[in-house]
């Protein structure tokens, strides 16, 4: 399967995400949209490692290049995790404080 | 011996550090005593350096460099001659007297203002000595600005009198106007010879590198410096004003010295000005002129001193008329005789001033003869010196200057001989008015007349014998004499013309300008013994008494347009331009920054739109325009 349809499918997955991002105001959508936008990453660093250890794979049965990519991944998605604990965290102790988990309700921070 | 040179000046300018410095601790009797003093040691060593210049010669004493850059040099140089030795008597002598004259005039006034007085005084005449004395235009102009000051802190002496103080500003931004034309001629003969010593711009090998125009060019900027010092048209409306000083002020500053500095100049660069016929014609001409107009003005003036400051004008115009006809040493002996009888006519003048308790409109005098015999008489012979009457001082001098003139053009003559009756005429107007006939003052005027102190009239006595003597040193050829002063200064006035006027000639012009004068005389004594003249004048003598209005040309012309000027630059250019400009980038400034502040709202999401937004413009940027990022990264790298 050509690469450019992993690109394709990466873009509209990070577009989707940025457009929740901004457009959204209940904070647990916000929250799967970050989600969204770094899977699209996750996506496209599968496949381009997936496409540079076919081309080192036709020359050299032995080769490993474009692990690294896929090594990258374990590590997006492990700080995700960790992120997504405190994320969740703070949205628990903002329901608790507000009854509510609408974001614009962080604005009072600013006074 | 020699030496002594430097102390002449040095004198009076410690004099003036002592009295300035000290002046709220030093009691009047030594004020005086310091300020008078100063200047008697001057005189008396001036009277040795005469005597030794005589014998000797010419000598300059160098004391040093002044500007030394590269090839360029100046020195500060001191120059003693003929000419120089003569105008140093002239200064310290009369100066001196004069600070006699106002240890008992200005008597009235407090320890500190007395002391301040004579400070000023004793600063002019160090300034005055320093003109004379320098070896080169530089410390010419040097003393030339000095006197300039001088005169103006003199002229507003009585500071709390805003009329004064306006009179001071006149005098000094006239001067300045004239010192424009000095400056522009120092430079210009730098840039054409480097060089500003006598010496060597007077020499045959510098002269002959200056073209004609060069020539001309020097010569009218220095005459204007001259016009604006020595009070010709059309610079000499301060001079009139001036009188707003002190009497003694005007004795000395703006009758005897300062103003005669203009003749100095143009006579110690007779060299440079005999190689210009455009000039001279131009200085005669404007000499003349003044000399006519001027005297004409002072016939309807009522404050005596007014009528002397015209005529002081006038006398100096028929200075610049010797100097333009190719009379040196003529103008010199002019000064000198000149220098005699003004500041006796002042003094007297101040005397009666200082009779009649300030009171200065000659309207209101009248029969002082009997009451100030000493100014009286003093008056009277200043008087009939200046008219020209022989054997006077003053028939000697203008008698040569009137003979050079006629061998230059006989209209020359006429104008001169017409302006001297003017000067026969309004003298012995004024002193009719002012001596003669019946008191018109006050009772209470009247009641404390009163001849001056002795410190007043001795030096008007000395001065009176001088000014009926001193023509003696200049008799000429034709009445017998064989004119000392021209040999003493033919080897300064090396560019003197010499005419040659039958003797018979000679005789009758002399005859005519004193039959002139006399019938002047005549005729201004029975007018105005009797029943002077106390109406305000009509017609002409209106024009003559609002001085030809050439205050309120002047004023039309020049002022009036000029403050317009100023007020436009202040009220458009200043208030619409340039604080525009200002304000507006201010407000810009604020207003901006109120809008930006708005972009930091708080909302969240749009600090990540404009991320996001900014974020695709560089992504544009570069994807289609490479070059753009490069120059970014020059800018921020």
């Amino acid at each position: 399967m050509p690469v450019q349809y992993y690109i394709y499918l990466a873009l509209a997955l990070f577009s989707i995400g940025i457009i929740g991002v901004l457009t959204r105001r209940n904070t647990i959508i916000v929250f799967m949209c970050i989600e969204l936008m770094l899977n699209a990453v996750n996506l496209l660093l599968v496949a381009f490692s997936k496409m540079h250890h076919h081309a080192a794979y036709l020359q050299n049965k032995a080769s490993v290049v474009g692990s690294e990519g896929q090594l990258f991944v374990f590590f997006i998605m492990v700080v995700a995790a960790a992120e997504v604990s405190v994320g969740l965290a703070i949205i628990v102790m903002l329901y608790r404080n507000t009854h509510s988990v609408d974001i614009n309700f962080l604005n009072r921070l600013k006074n | 011996m020699s030496k002594l040179i430097y102390l002449v000046p040095l004198l009076p300018f410690i004099g003036f550090l002592i009295n300035g410095l000290c002046r709220k601790y030093l009691t009047k009797p030594i004020i005086a005593t310091i300020g008078s003093g100063s200047i008697f040691v001057s005189f008396i060593i001036s009277v040795v350096l005469f005597f030794d210049v005589k014998a000797t010669g010419l000598k300059i004493f160098k004391a040093f460099n002044f500007i030394n850059v590269g090839a360029f040099k100046i020195d500060f140089a001191f120059q003693l001659d003929q000419l120089s030795a003569l105008f140093l008597l002239i200064i310290t002598g009369i100066g001196f007297l004069i600070h006699l004259y106002s240890s008992a005039y200005m008597k009235d006034e407090e320890p500190p203002h007395y002391a301040r007085y004579f400070a000023y005084l004793n600063l002019f005449v160090f300034s005055m000595l320093l003109l004379v004395l320098g070896a080169n235009f530089l410390i010419m102009f040097i003393g030339w600005e000095g006197v300039g000051l001088c005169s103006y802190l003199l002229i507003g002496f009585w500071f709390k009198n805003d009329k004064y103080n306006y009179a001071a500003k006149k005098a000094f931004v006239m001067n300045r106007i004239g010192d424009v034309g000095f400056l522009l001629a120092i430079f210009w003969l730098l840039a054409k010879v480097g060089t500003l010593s006598y010496a060597e711009v007077f020499s045959p090998s510098i002269l002959s590198q200056l073209s004609q125009t060069d020539i001309t060019v020097i010569t009218i900027l220095l005459f204007i410096g001259a016009m604006g010092k020595s009070a010709q048209i059309p610079l000499y409306t301060w001079l009139p004003d001036a009188m707003a000083g002190p009497t003694p002020v005007s004795a000395l500053i703006h009758a005897a010295t300062m103003v005669t500095a203009g003749i100095y100049m143009i006579a110690r660069s007779n060299v440079l000005y005999s190689l210009s016929e455009v000039t001279q014609h131009l200085v005669a001409i404007i000499g003349l002129a003044t000399a006519l107009f001027s005297a004409t003005i002072a016939i309807k003036q009522n404050d005596i001193k007014k009528v002397l400051a015209y005529s002081t004008v006038s006398q100096l115009g028929y200075m610049f008329l010797g100097l333009g006809v190719g009379a040196y040493t003529g103008a010199v002996f002019h000064v000198m005789t000149h220098a005699f009888f003004k500041a006796l006519l002042f003094l007297g003048a101040g005397s009666v001033i200082h009779a009649m308790h300030h009171e200065q409109d000659i309207r209101n005098m009248g029969g002082l003869r009997k009451k100030l015999p000493i100014t009286h008489i003093t008056f009277l012979l200043a008087c009939i010196a200046i008219s020209g009457i022989p054997p006077f001082s003053g028939f000697f001098s203008k008698d040569e200057i009137l003979a050079a003139a006629y061998a230059h053009s006989p209209i020359y003559w006429g104008i001169g001989v017409a302006t001297a009756a003017l000067t026969a005429f309004y003298m012995f107007r004024l002193y009719a008015t002012t001596f003669l006939g019946k008191f018109r003052g006050t009772q209470e005027q009247e009641h404390h007349l009163h001849e001056s102190p002795s410190a007043m009239t001795i030096p008007l006595i000395i001065l009176a014998v001088f000014s009926v003597v001193a023509g003696f040193v200049g008799v000429p050829a034709v009445l017998g004499g064989n004119h000392q002063l021209h040999h003493y200064l033919s080897t300064v006035l090396v560019s003197e013309k010499t005419h040659t006027i039958a003797h018979s000639t000679e005789y009758m012009l002399m005859g005519i300008s004193v039959a002139i004068a006399v019938i002047a005389i005549v005729f201004a004594i029975s007018k105005y013994s009797k029943n002077p003249e106390l109406k305000e004048p009509v017609g002409l003598g209106k024009t003559l008494a609002n001085k030809w209005y050439v205050d309120e040309l002047y004023d039309s012309i020049i002022v009036k347009p000029l403050l317009s000027l100023a007020s436009f630059f202040k009220n458009i250019i200043e208030k619409l331009f340039i604080d525009g400009i200002v304000n507006n980038v201010g407000t810009f400034v604020q207003y901006a920054s109120r809008q930006f502040r708005l972009v930091q709202s708080g909302q969240v999401a749009n600090y990540i739109m404009i991320m996001v937004l900014a974020i695709v413009v560089f992504i544009l940027l570069w994807f289609y325009d490479s070059s753009i990022l490069k120059l970014a990264g020059k800018l921020f790298y």
